[in-house]
């Protein structure tokens, strides 16, 4: 192709591609779930490879951090306590039609916002950091910036530890 | 600001001794940084393996590895070339797929955060704003290698051995990254580089010793460390998760942990104890090797040395001690170290400490944070006694 | 301070990091005797025979520690921001993230109440 050149963003730009895509590919097309999961953590690699070509490498880490090193291990986990997830018969669910048109509908959307820039011009990816970390937690704190959204987000995760400590309590009476 | 690290280094003595085009050189100076890092951690653990298990037999008064070489100094590299030689084993219902990329995973996630480390003035992969993020980003990753090692195996001690590590590992990365969090808000960055710059008068460790201490225990647990070493539970669970593994993959699998063992001590110099500083650093930045090495190993040693004399722990024990005590007071202690920080800015005490400020600048703050840190201890020995001897007087009651 | 650059370094880093472990494996297979019989690859387990399915339904206790850890995890990403942030705060900011952590112990005391974090 004419007027690509191979430099390190694009090189680093289709390794994430090939780790999101081909892992996706991976979650999808696996009948052993454990598997499954793996791949899924290997896709989301990728895209942490994504925020890093975006100037956002707080959020790269964020996303391993979190995605991978919490959300990743605890699907992981989930497949694994579970019986009969490493040899699914049917490669197909009885629902596999909604999943398609869902995805395909998801599809067309993104495929029609990044031809016709409705939430903002494209060409707007910055070439430098448009502010550090630093900047980040001014913001998130300050009166005139996100400080309601962050409280909030406290209360949110207090409740969801709620929820799945009441969750567990269930689980252990049924265990006894 | 300008980019003092090893690839930087590396391309200058590219481009002025050989005369390669800067594009060239900056691609290969890349590779050759990438290589050079790697490897410090891997050629380090095979003389740390030999020290470990001499230091340990002086412990239980034995002599340790003593025929291979003088004083056994080769036993590394007989042992190397044994298990190159072994025989390659699945077991035959295991996941091969899982099971042979867990061990590389396991030593990968250790090498990876060395690419932030600074060992000397300007030796350093890469300096990183959020440096002290990617390090735990990227240790997460072993927790991965952990439980696909010991789900892959297709063996119910490897498998149990897995998910109570798993339950371990997260439980006891709260406390880490609380104390982690610490030289990020006396200094505002999370860059390592300047936390190390910044510490070249005052060691961290002065300033806040609950935040060392707690990073010291729960990495100890972290890497698997008696009294925590539930990872690999030889007498309940015949080994843990690496039962299954023989040869190089369980050469791997042991390389790891001495890597995540070296890497602990490594952090610790780095975040608390000043890193490369030392006397003389200044006139003569190869000093900052050996101060590095030095201090760490140290560390290192002093972790060995708790292993060697301690008594394991059994598992609700370790939970119980990471959620009751480890977590409350490294929460805790953010908090306090918060609300000092504020008061000495108020109170007009407060230094720089990003210009790595001189020693008697630092002392006044230096003195208040210590004096919340003895409150903070007093309070948790107070709790230790009023329970102990609630427990004692129960005992008694009972009899 | 960062430039792609140093973030091609760290993309090297992860290419290249596996292929150190990942060599000597290889090599151990290249160097090794390869003779694999029905007993030799049986599961070790302890030394006897194995017994039924290994990949069976654990129980969720596990599942609990993961789910704890997540939401703490979640917290310190917040707080890291915060902590980089904070010798440039006000009062009001400062008191902002005070709250955030309180609400944080807040969940710890609750957990710790119900017994959710005593391993049985």
């Amino acid at each position: 192709m004419a007027g690509i050149e191979i430099t390190p963003h694009t090189f680093f730009f289709l390794l994430s591609t090939i780790l999101t895509l081909g892992g996706a590919i991976g979650v999808v097309n696996n009948r052993n779930l454990v598997r499954g999961s793996i791949w899924l953590i290997v896709s989301l690699f990728g895209v942490a490879g994504y925020f890093v070509l975006l100037h956002a490498p707080f959020l790269a880490a964020v996303q391993v951090l979190v995605y991978i090193g919490a959300i990743g291990i605890l699907i992981t986990f989930a497949v694994m306590l579970t019986r009969g997830m490493t040899q699914l018969q049917r490669r197909f669910s009885s629902l596999w039609w909604l999943g398609a048109s869902a995805s395909l509908l998801l599809f067309i959307v993104l495929l029609f916002t990044v031809i016709e820039p409705i939430w903002g011009d494209l060409s707007a990816v910055p070439d430098a950091p448009p502010g550090s970390t630093t900047d980040l937690g001014i913001a998130l704190v300050s009166g005139d910036g996100f400080v309601l959204p962050f409280e909030v987000a406290a209360v949110l995760l207090t409740a969801a530890m709620i929820g799945a400590i009441v969750l567990a309590r269930e689980a252990r009476n049924a265990d006894e | 600001m300008e980019r003092r690290d090893i690839v930087t280094a590396l391309e200058s003595l590219l481009r002025d001794t050989l005369g390669f085009g800067s594009e060239l050189s900056l691609f290969i100076a890349t590779i050759l940084g990438v290589v050079i890092i790697a490897t410090v951690p891997l050629l380090v653990i095979i003389g740390l393996i030999w020290g470990d298990r001499k230091f340990g037999s002086r412990v239980q008064d034995r002599l340790g590895p003593n025929r291979v070489g003088p004083f056994g100094l080769l036993q590394s590299f007989a042992d190397l070339g044994k298990l190159l030689t072994k025989e390659d084993i699945t077991p035959a219902n295991a996941d091969r797929l899982i099971y042979n990329v867990a061990p590389v995973l396991s030593v990968a996630s250790v090498i990876l955060v060395w690419a932030v480390i600074p060992m000397a003035p300007n030796v350093v992969g890469v300096d990183l704003e959020t440096g002290v993020l990617y390090i735990i980003a990227v240790a997460s990753l072993g927790t991965l290698a952990v439980v696909m090692g010991g789900w892959a195996s297709n063996n119910k001690y490897a498998l149990l051995g897995g998910f109570r590590a798993v339950a371990a590992l997260v439980s006891y990365e709260i406390p880490m990254v609380m104390a982690l969090l610490v030289p990020v808000l006396f200094l505002g960055t999370g860059s390592l580089v300047e936390i190390v710059e910044a510490q070249a008068n005052m060691w961290f460790v002065a300033l806040s010793p609950i935040a060392a201490l707690t990073f010291f225990l729960a990495s100890q647990a972290e890497v698997g460390r008696p009294p925590f070493d539930l990872i690999e539970a030889e007498s309940e669970l015949t080994a843990g998760y690496n039962v299954e593994y023989s040869g190089m993959k369980f050469g791997m699998f042991m390389a790891g942990e001495y890597a995540h063992w070296l890497t602990q001590g490594v952090l610790l110099a780095v975040l608390f104890f000043g890193g490369w500083n030392g006397p003389f650093v200044d006139r003569w930045p190869w000093l900052g090797i050996f101060y590095f090495f030095i201090k760490s190993l140290i560390l290192f040693f002093a972790s060995d040395l708790v292993r060697f004399t301690i008594p394991r722990l059994r598992i609700d024990q370790m939970m119980h001690f990471n959620w009751q005590w480890l977590v409350p007071l490294s929460i805790v202690n953010l908090l306090v170290t918060a609300l000092l920080l504020k008061i000495i800015q108020e109170l007009g005490f407060a230094v720089d400490l990003a210009n790595s400020p001189g020693f008697v600048d630092t002392l006044p703050m230096t003195i208040i944070m210590l004096a919340g840190n003895a409150l903070q201890v007093a309070v948790v020995l107070s709790i230790i006694r009023f329970r102990g001897k609630r427990q004692r007087l129960m005992a008694a009651a009972g009899n | 301070m960062e430039s792609i650059n140093s973030w091609a370094f760290i993309g090297a880093f992860f290419v290249l990091s596996p292929i150190l472990p990942a060599l000597p494996i290889i090599v151990a297979r290249l160097l090794g005797p390869k003779k694999p019989n029905a007993i030799k690859t049986q599961t070790y387990e302890c030394g006897l025979e194995t017994v039924g399915d290994t990949w069976v339904q654990f129980r969720v206790q596990y599942y609990i520690y993961g789910l704890i850890f997540l939401i703490f995890d979640v917290e310190m990403v917040l707080l890291f921001p915060w902590a980089m942030a904070y010798q440039q705060l006000d009062l009001f900011a400062f008191g902002a993230g005070f709250l955030f952590i309180f609400l944080l112990l807040d969940a710890l005391i609750y957990a710790w109440r119900k017994d959710a974090l005593e391993w049985v």
